[in-house]
């Protein structure tokens, strides 16, 4: 229900506060345990990540790294993982559209069809949330497993080869991104549809707006700063995340994540751990920057 | 007197937005006092500086010759009923009402509040939440809450804006009422002109953060000081005066549009010669030919172009030979037969219900009442 | 036509979301055939009656709770303070506080998971407990601010002017009507932050040296073969939760009674 309040509270509109007269300093009393915190906790590790990405990459954690400005980390870090990259990317698109096509008629039917049952279904959404995400993923697997009813129901119906399988495959992977991000994209989209005054609807339909042409006319455009929250908190966890590769998938469907995770904990590449990792906050920032242009919802941020 | 209410050259700026303007006003001890202003006049930042929720720019004010200017809300004799109320939402209707005795230390409050509600007539109401009760009942908590602390001043900020027409007639005579009955001063900001006629015995005209009038509903309903009063307060119609005054007598004579029209000179409030000849709709005359005119009255001709039947009087718009239409409101007395659209005739007034403002440099006849803004 | 489409539609999503819950759940009463598999084999109420049976599993559960309620606590206190500055004060540096608050929940968590430890490494910080802890807290931190400041920005500012209007003085305004009015989104940021800090994997992952909590668990014995318990532990968890929200909302309706 809180994450609710997420996408309430990127997707409105942020009014200046009334001036205050007197003790100018309050605010910043206020403001300087949490904003220290993020910047020593935060900000200062994403300086020292930039630091890290320059180092020797002939050193070693036992050896010790020492500062050389190595640039050249980046092009042999893309050059070695751009797969990686675009796997992460692609796979993170796929699944935000997916759940685009999800969570919209299940945020609608929230909002505006569900009546006194509003509040349920909206826990209903959360709700499953509460079962840890490792868990969620791993019942996951057990559902795609090659001998789960699902494949077996799908080899029947010859929609899946006598031999195809779920488990192990892209398919797998990003219906596992669809499914754990799934809550990300509805809350927002909900907290925007629920502000939606169904008299709008009727005015279309009243000005010869049939169903089709008052949902892209009215509903979507009215309901644009939820989707952009909702495609943004949706897109750039699925991009970083290695979890449903690692569980439902197999080396090839290895994302970026998967490397960076391995690069920092199993290989102990810290210079090129931390150019990947600065890598894909680039993208990432650079994507998000560009699509809130591009949908004019630029308060969001 | 003792208790008497002052602002003394009151400014308040937000920034490059001046919205009280060297305001200086009197409320006597007692009063029901009215602001009366479209929104955006600065009634309200006026109302909220006595409250101490705003701090003036510059100026002071003072209650009982005590400057009270930089004081705190909660130091100041002063309490308010809030526009759509402020009632406190996670607290019952007792404790609401209450909460200012709390505060002062009262211990045994239940008396108080007992005696307040059957006041505002919600004896059986202590007990529930806010938003369980109508707008009117709530606009009745919000009195009580205020009233209990038996303020010097009790400030009201578009107290009935809220409510529907008739609810808002009967709590206009109620609180008329409670104000007579406990005899605390009263500052009650407005939009609509009807609420602060019938209620205040003193009314002050906003706009752009001045006073334009101040004075009894009747003196300045019949005798506006401005044109911006003469068509907010009511309806009238100015014509556009050329050439100056001329003295005869106790009279003046003025030109407009051709024809000389004279006003008694303690009706006229010019001090150039740029003119507006005022009058109300309701003072203008329809008859029919030049011959039916009473004598000692002043007349022109003109066509009738519309009449609507509003109940207790018809209105009609006339076409003068200029092309400036009139308003005249008939009063459906049964007297005069009803005139259709298309007809010649002559409208007529008593000079001394006439008057004279100042007009600006290149302004026309005004004949329209400026639209009032709902809040 | 179209209201049903919706609605059907709207239904199927939230049963695909369930689907994993009745699972784990089923699951939970398994008496696996062996360690790696993971299909339903016999009916059990074993793992319910002795949800400790693994060893360390309930550990790493008690110090999963042990992490989150001190990252709660901390997170909620300072979210709360810096939401009151933003949603109540004009200042200077207001945009580049909203870009501190907003970056984190921009950031995918292995970027965050990663520099950090890339901090510590360089600080010569060794990992464990307490580096969980900040880690969680900085995560947790936008989260509660967000929310905090999503009620405020609902508070009607005349009723604080009310109170003062009424003889309450700055400090009594606050507890008296801010905080009362406030609370409901000061509980929602905290059982956010409470959920987010004992179910987060990645970022732990990267900064709890030897420190195992739950997630850590689950995820190592993924490798090995996953205890029933876990399921009864994730069942046990989706319960509780569901109570947590069934209370607070029969709570809400009794005030409102």
């Amino acid at each position: 229900m809180s994450v609710a309040a997420i996408g309430a509270g990127t997707g409105s509109k942020q009014n200046e506060p009334p001036q205050k007269t007197g003790r100018a300093w309050l605010p910043y009393l206020l403001l300087l345990p949490a904003g220290l915190w993020l910047l020593l906790f935060f900000a200062l590790p994403l300086v020292q990540l930039g630091a890290t990405s320059l180092y020797d990459p002939t050193g070693s954690l036992s050896t010790g790294y020492a500062m050389t400005w190595s640039f050249g980390n980046y092009p042999e870090a893309l050059d070695a993982y751009k797969w990686h990259f675009l796997r992460s990317l692609g796979y993170a698109a796929v699944a935000t559209a997916i759940c685009l096509l999800l969570g919209y008629p299940l945020a609608y039917a929230i909002a505006h069809r569900a009546g006194r049952w509003k509040n349920v279904l909206l826990v209903g959404v959360i709700a499953p949330f509460f079962t840890s995400f490792l868990i969620r993923t791993l019942a996951w697997k057990t559902i795609l497993s090659d001998n789960g009813p699902l494949v077996e129901a799908l080899r029947t119906l010859h929609l899946l080869g006598a031999d195809g399988r779920l488990l192990a495959t892209p398919t797998a992977v990003i219906m596992g991104l669809v499914y754990n991000f799934l809550p990300f994209m509805v809350l927002p989209l909900y907290a925007s549809l629920e502000r939606l005054d169904q008299r709008l609807l009727e005015a279309a339909g009243d000005l010869y707006a049939g169903p089709v042409s008052t949902f892209w006319k009215v509903t979507l455009p009215l309901s644009m700063p939820g989707v952009v929250a909702g495609t943004l908190l949706t897109f750039i966890p699925a991009t970083g995340d290695y979890i449903n590769a690692e569980l439902l998938g197999t080396p090839r469907e290895y994302m970026i994540g998967n490397v960076i995770d391995s690069a920092f904990l199993v290989r102990l590449d810290y210079p090129q751990a931390a150019a990947l990792s600065f890598l894909l906050m680039a993208v990432v920032l650079l994507v998000v920057f560009v699509y809130v242009r591009r949908s004019g919802t630029e308060e969001i941020l | 007197m003792s208790g008497d209410l002052r602002l003394t050259n009151v400014t308040k700026s937000f920034g490059p937005f001046t919205a009280v303007d060297d305001l200086t006003l009197t409320v006597p001890q007692g009063a029901f006092f009215a602001l009366l202003g479209a929104s955006g006049c600065g009634k309200t930042t006026t109302l909220r500086m006595v409250a101490g929720l705003e701090e003036p720019s510059a100026g002071q004010v003072t209650l009982g010759g005590t400057d009270i200017t930089r004081l705190r809300p909660y130091q100041r004799p002063v309490n308010t009923v809030f526009q759509s109320y402020a009632l406190f939402p996670h607290l019952s209707i007792t404790e609401n009402v209450a909460f200012g005795l709390r505060r002062k230390g009262v211990k045994n409050v239940a008396p108080q509040v007992e005696q307040m509600l059957s006041l505002v007539q919600l004896d059986d109401f202590g007990g529930r939440r806010p938003h369980q009760l109508s707008g009117g009942q709530q606009q009745r908590v919000a009195l009580a809450r205020a009233l209990i602390n038996h303020p010097q001043v009790l400030l009201l900020d578009e107290p009935l804006g809220a409510l529907d027409l008739k609810l808002r007639r009967q709590m206009q005579i109620e609180l008329k009422r409670i104000q007579t009955e406990v005899g605390i001063t009263f500052v009650h900001v407005t939009h609509d002109q009807e609420e602060a006629m019938t209620m205040a015995d003193t009314v002050a005209v906003m706009n752009d953060g001045r006073i334009e009038q101040l004075g009894a509903p009747a003196e300045i309903y019949e005798f506006p000081a401005t044109p911006f009063v003469a068509n907010f307060l009511g309806q009238s119609n100015l014509l556009a005066g050329t050439g100056g005054l001329a003295r005869s007598g106790d009279d003046l004579s003025i030109t407009a549009h051709g024809s000389r029209f004279t006003v008694p000179a303690a009706r006229s409030r010019a001090t150039g010669d740029k003119i507006y000849l005022g009058v109300r709709p309701e003072k203008l005359h329809l008859v029919t030919s030049e011959a039916d005119v009473p004598s000692g009255f002043q007349h022109l001709t003109g066509t009738v172009t519309d009449s609507s039947y509003v109940g207790v009087s018809t209105q009609y718009l006339v076409r003068t030979a200029w092309d400036t239409e009139l308003s005249v409101f008939a009063p459906n007395s049964g007297l005069g037969g009803s005139l259709p659209p298309g007809a010649e005739v002559t409208v007529a007034w008593n000079p001394a219900h006439a008057f004279l403002l100042d007009r600006l440099d290149g302004a026309g006849d005004a004949t329209h009442a400026l639209v009032e803004e709902r809040a | 036509m179209r209201r049903h489409w919706v609605l059907v539609t709207g239904l199927l999503v939230l049963l695909y979301l369930f689907l994993p819950i009745f699972v784990v759940a089923a699951l939970s009463f398994n008496e696996p055939s062996s360690r790696l598999s993971y299909d339903f084999h016999r009916f059990t109420l074993d793992n319910w009656a002795n949800p400790c049976g693994p060893g360390d599993m309930c550990d790493a559960v008690g110090r999963s709770i042990e992490i989150a309620l001190l990252a709660t606590l901390i997170a909620t206190v300072l979210g709360t303070l810096m939401a009151f500055a933003l949603a109540r004060h004009r200042f200077r540096g207001r945009d580049a506080t909203n870009l501190l608050i907003f970056m984190p929940m921009a950031t995918p968590e292995v970027v965050m998971g990663s520099s950090l430890l890339a901090l510590f490494v360089a600080g010569g910080v060794s990992l464990g407990f307490w580096t969980v802890v900040v880690a969680h807290v900085m995560f947790c931190v936008s989260f509660v601010v967000v929310t905090v400041k999503a009620r405020l920005a609902g508070l009607d500012p005349r009723l604080e002017e009310a109170a003062m209007d009424l003889y309450a003085g700055e400090w009594q305004t606050f507890y008296r009507i801010t905080l009362p009015l406030v609370a409901p989104g000061i509980v929602a940021a905290a059982l956010l932050s409470f959920s987010l800090s004992f179910d987060d994997f990645i970022i732990t992952n990267f900064n709890s040296g030897t420190t195992v909590t739950f997630p850590m668990y689950v995820w190592g014995a993924a490798q090995r073969g996953i205890p029933p318990q876990v399921n009864v532990i994730g069942t046990a968890m989706f319960l509780i939760a569901v109570l947590i929200v069934v209370a607070g909302e029969i709570i809400n309706r009794r005030r409102a009674a």
